[in-house]
């Protein structure tokens, strides 16, 4: 007989999961296995929604199962940690981000590159070595082995840190990879959402010139005023695209919709580096004549690895890098992702788990 | 009214070009500058008789104006081998009687940053060795000629034991290769290198990664290529794409793959070969766009990158490192007026793997 949910293992636990591809979330009692030797367990108390979240919900993979209980950008305070655990005690303020475990033993684990590890496990939707089901950060309380656990840094405020397990990781990497940190560059920001915001400021933190690259004038005022890019491109107006062919010395692509490459090529200087961060469903087409003309690359990046994401957090506690979020209660779930679909955020919601996942609410 | 071809410019020349789309070539008269024009360069000009030429797909491709950019009349070639026969009074480094070879541009603008950076040929205004408008307004023609007088700086030395006939190819084929191969860092001894597609820059490409000592896997449509790539080109393995079984083992075993395919095919497959953090570069220049999977980019971190010809430094460090490892191409030697047929035999993929063109026997008189 198949073990419930409930009563799998010793740890009550509630959040709020899908039951199937509606994506309708509701509250869900589960359970957490026993804090282990190295777990460090913690109170949740904030959760960002990541566009994958809404994806895994409805299945748009096609590699969901249900129920799903997602979050992987979960921030909270320690409870708990095995006698094992050497760099948290409870009391500190700690992350999860996408991931909560990896073999350990490959050269991409070995490399501090656990993302790229043909075996690691999602934090939510993924099977633990022991067989159970893993579940996100919708919910009051998780555990997991302190080497995928981060510290938040004093002088980030938790809720704005919660994107950044994802969101922020997911940009931060290929930037530092792919050599756009260094000042004085000039990096394009395609898509001006939970990824392409989080991008602006880092670069900007890196000394980078800064252009948005969006079809929505309307995000215009923001990006300059708010976000402090420096310049705004429609990427449907040819005659700005065309103006500034040859600008750019990287792009960081967040867009999942299939969109054309060939212009954002041609934005490019030569040597440029297009980085995809979005993985839309369908191929795109690539033209080969300007990458071999100009001898551009288009790349792909994904999160990071554990060292990595903590060093981002270190990064952008010193240097101000706060996502831009809309704090909103677990009851407002299902709402804020009708919304995310519509891209109507600006530019991550993010629950407010410790104030509002309560029992018997 | 406008000068003819012949009459434009001081030196007479004759060559075989194509008038039109059909890309047949025939003889045709027609004229080169002096070295001894007045002109500032005129002194940096170094005239060299042309002993061979490979025959390259871009060739093939520029007479039929496949990429819809051909002024006709036009004189192809662009791995030209020749002696020295004249020079400027500024050229130092090159005497008469030299070997030398020309490759793709004759000309950059020398100023910009990829210039200064010896990357000519990423120079925003390059003048191509054939079918480019030079700077005095007239166009450049290539090596199917007897003579061409080229500026020192894109002049190459010919390393003396290397043989000239079969070293032509190496000023574009080799270059198109060797270039990619340092800048993407395929060069690690023991890492495991895919070569797609074994035409003439396909088969040069598995002898220069012998040379830097990596494991080389030859990808390629046609099942009776297998034996020559193993036994004659010595390369390491044999995948042919179209078997699906095969191309499935083998996903994730490849540091790098060089793409020399010009005809339109879909990365998905090669990309699948790739191990995480793997290095696709497309070399070939198919006339439409490629199928491009992003998921696989991401998920493994992979890059598309691509790469034209090099700039002349890196290319005289080519042909000195094929001067040492004694690397030259696979050629089949032919008499110009055989060149329609090769051209034919070319577009079907039929020869192994570089016609080149034996100028100097070609021409009854010079």
């Amino acid at each position: 007989m198949a073990t419930q949910p409930q009563i799998q293992h010793p740890n009550k636990a509630l959040g709020y999961a899908a039951r199937d591809p509606s994506g309708l979330l509701s509250p869900f009692n589960f359970s957490r296995r026993e804090t282990g030797e190295k777990d460090v367990a913690f109170k949740v108390l904030y959760c960002g929604i990541c566009h994958s979240d809404l994806h895994m919900v409805k299945n748009e993979w096609g590699f969901s199962t249900y129920p799903l209980v997602p979050g992987h950008e979960v921030v909270g305070v320690v409870t708990e940690v095995g006698s094992k655990v050497e760099k948290f005690k409870v009391g500190d303020k700690v992350g999860v981000g996408c991931m909560v475990d990896s073999c350990r033993t490959c050269q991409n684990c070995a490399e501090n590159l656990e993302n790229y590890c043909p075996q690691f496990t999602l934090t939510y939707g993924a099977k633990h070595k022991d067989g159970s089901i893993t579940y996100g950060g919708y919910s009051d309380s998780m555990v997991a082995d302190e080497h995928f656990v981060v510290r938040i840094p004093e002088g980030l405020p938790l809720d704005a840190a919660a994107p950044l397990l994802c969101a922020g990781i997911t940009v931060y990497s290929p930037l530092r990879y792919f050599a756009l940190d260094k000042p004085g560059l000039h990096v394009g920001v395609v898509g001006l959402g939970g990824l392409g915001h989080v991008a602006v400021k880092f670069a900007k933190a890196f000394g980078a010139k800064v252009t948005v690259i969006s079809t929505s004038p309307n995000k215009k005022e923001e990006a300059i005023q708010n976000l402090g890019a420096d310049s705004f491109l429609i990427s449907r107006d040819q005659d700005q695209m065309q103006g500034a062919m040859g600008t750019l010395d990287g792009i960081i692509d967040t867009v999942s919709a299939v969109h054309p490459l060939l212009p954002l090529i041609g934005l490019l200087k030569s040597h440029g580096k297009l980085v995809m961060v979005g993985a839309p469903e369908k191929p795109l087409e690539m033209p080969v004549i300007p990458l071999i003309m100009g001898r551009k690359i288009v790349a792909g990046s994904s999160i990071g690895g554990m060292k990595e994401t903590q060093e981002m957090i270190d990064f952008a506690a010193e240097h101000n890098v706060k996502p831009d979020i809309e704090v909103i209660p677990i009851d407002y779930v299902n709402t804020a992702m009708e919304r995310l679909l519509k891209a109507d955020i600006k530019y991550r919601f993010v629950i407010d788990i410790g104030n509002t996942l309560k029992s018997n609410s | 009214m406008a000068k003819s071809p012949q009459t434009q410019l001081p030196l007479k020349a004759f060559g075989w070009a194509a008038s039109d789309t059909s890309g047949i070539l025939a003889p045709f008269h027609f004229s080169r500058r002096s070295r001894d024009s007045c002109r500032e360069n005129g002194q940096n000009d170094v005239t060299l008789q042309i002993l061979y030429c490979g025959v390259c797909h871009s060739d093939l491709h520029t007479l039929k104006n496949d990429w819809g950019f051909t002024t006709y009349p036009v004189v192809p070639g662009h791995e030209i081998v020749g002696v020295v026969t004249k020079i400027g009074n500024n050229v130092k480094n090159f005497k008469v009687g030299d070997k030398v070879g020309v490759g793709v541009i004759v000309e950059s603008c020398k100023e910009c940053e990829c210039c200064q950076q010896d990357l000519e040929s990423y120079c925003p205004k390059p003048v191509f060795t054939y079918n480019s408008p030079y700077y005095d307004g007239t166009r450049t023609q290539g090596g199917y000629s007897n003579f061409v007088v080229v500026h020192q700086r894109y002049v190459l030395r010919f390393p003396e034991n290397l043989p000239l006939d079969a070293g032509a190819p190496l000023l574009c084929a080799g270059i198109t290769v060797y270039s990619p191969m340092k800048y993407y860092g395929m060069t690690e001894a023991g890492k495991h290198l895919g070569v797609a597609g074994l035409g003439g820059l396909g088969h040069v490409a598995i002898k220069f990664a012998k040379a830097f000592g990596l494991k080389v896997t030859v990808i390629s449509s046609s099942p009776n290529k297998e034996d020559e790539a193993i036994k004659r080109l010595g390369a390491d393995s044999f995948l042919v794409s179209s078997d699906p079984a095969k191309m499935k083992a083998a996903m994730g075993t490849m540091d790098y793959i060089i793409d020399t395919i010009s005809a339109v095919h879909s990365l998905i497959p090669l990309l699948g070969l790739l191990k995480l953090n793997g290095k696709l570069v497309t070399v070939g220049l198919p006339n439409k766009p490629l199928e491009l999977p992003i998921f696989p980019l991401v998920a493994g971190r992979k890059l598309v990158g691509g790469s034209n010809f090099g700039g002349i430094k890196e290319t005289q460090e080519m042909l000195d490192f094929c001067g040492k490892h004694n690397i030259s191409a696979d050629i089949e030697l032919i008499k110009m007026d055989h060149i329609n047929t090769a051209m034919e035999r070319l577009s079907k993929s039929d020869v192994k793997y570089r016609f080149v063109i034996d100028v100097a026997n070609s021409f009854s008189s010079l």
